[in-house]
């Protein structure tokens, strides 16, 4: 299990790689990538602010849970903080199963419990001025699926 | 003596990231209210507790968690991670 919270940005492609590499155990590898989005072409730049300490701690209880409930190989988390523009890569996690049911429940699981209990906080700077994103009720009332 | 934390827009409509208080409150929620009644800065944040959540030594809990013995009290919007 690997919990990674940094400012610098990530590269998919090497972490993918290294999270798949050197075992024949897993059948299946499940990554997902969050990118930020700018679907009204009107977003500069998404500021993620974190609570250091409780993101780590809330991460890998998030992540060792995930371990608890399927049948998991290895989970790997990535998140950043600090300023982004769109198209930048946000976060990703990585669920590694002898069978993909269980990878891709566990990544469903994983990005649900990441979005409502790990301490983030986006700002958004755009033309039409800054604000903070809101929770939505939907997201938390997935945390009932599980 | 206990540290506060306050993030996101509690953070700037307090105006400031941290603090160390001493205080006797027993619970969040009689923190919250010695807080309150200190400027209206703190009034104004914690006006409406639905809209808040609170992580006590960097567990997340409610506003009835008892704090002796907690080193670290911290308040924040409902997270948008991911």
């Amino acid at each position: 299990m690997r919990i990674v919270v940094q400012d610098a940005p990530f590269d998919l492609g090497v972490e993918s790689e290294a999270f798949a590499a050197g075992r024949h155990d897993m059948g299946a590898i499940v990554t997902f990538t969050g990118v930020v989005r700018d679907t009204a072409d009107d977003l500069d730049v998404m500021e993620i602010e974190h609570y250091p300490g409780m993101t780590e701690k809330a991460l890998t209880a998030i992540a060792e849970e995930a371990m608890q409930r399927w049948n998991l190989g290895d989970v790997l988390v990535i998140h950043r903080y600090g300023r982004l523009v769109p198209g930048d890569r946000i976060m990703m996690v990585a669920t590694a199963s002898p069978h993909r049911r269980d990878a891709f429940e566990a990544a469903d699981f994983l990005m649900d419990y990441l979005k409502s209990r790990a301490p983030f906080w986006k700002k958004e700077h755009g033309k039409g001025g800054t604000d903070w994103v809101a929770a939505k009720d939907e997201d938390e009332d997935a945390l009932s699926r599980w | 003596m206990m540290d506060i934390l306050y993030f996101a827009w509690v953070r700037e409509r307090i105006g400031l990231p941290k603090e160390r208080v001493t205080t006797d409150a027993a619970t969040v929620a009689d923190l919250v209210a010695e807080l309150s009644a200190r400027e209206e800065r703190y009034a104004m944040a914690f006006s409406d507790l639905s809209a808040l959540r609170v992580a006590v030594d960097q567990e997340l809990t409610d506003f009835n968690a008892p704090l002796a013995g907690v080193r670290e009290v911290a308040f924040f919007p409902p997270m948008t991670g991911g």
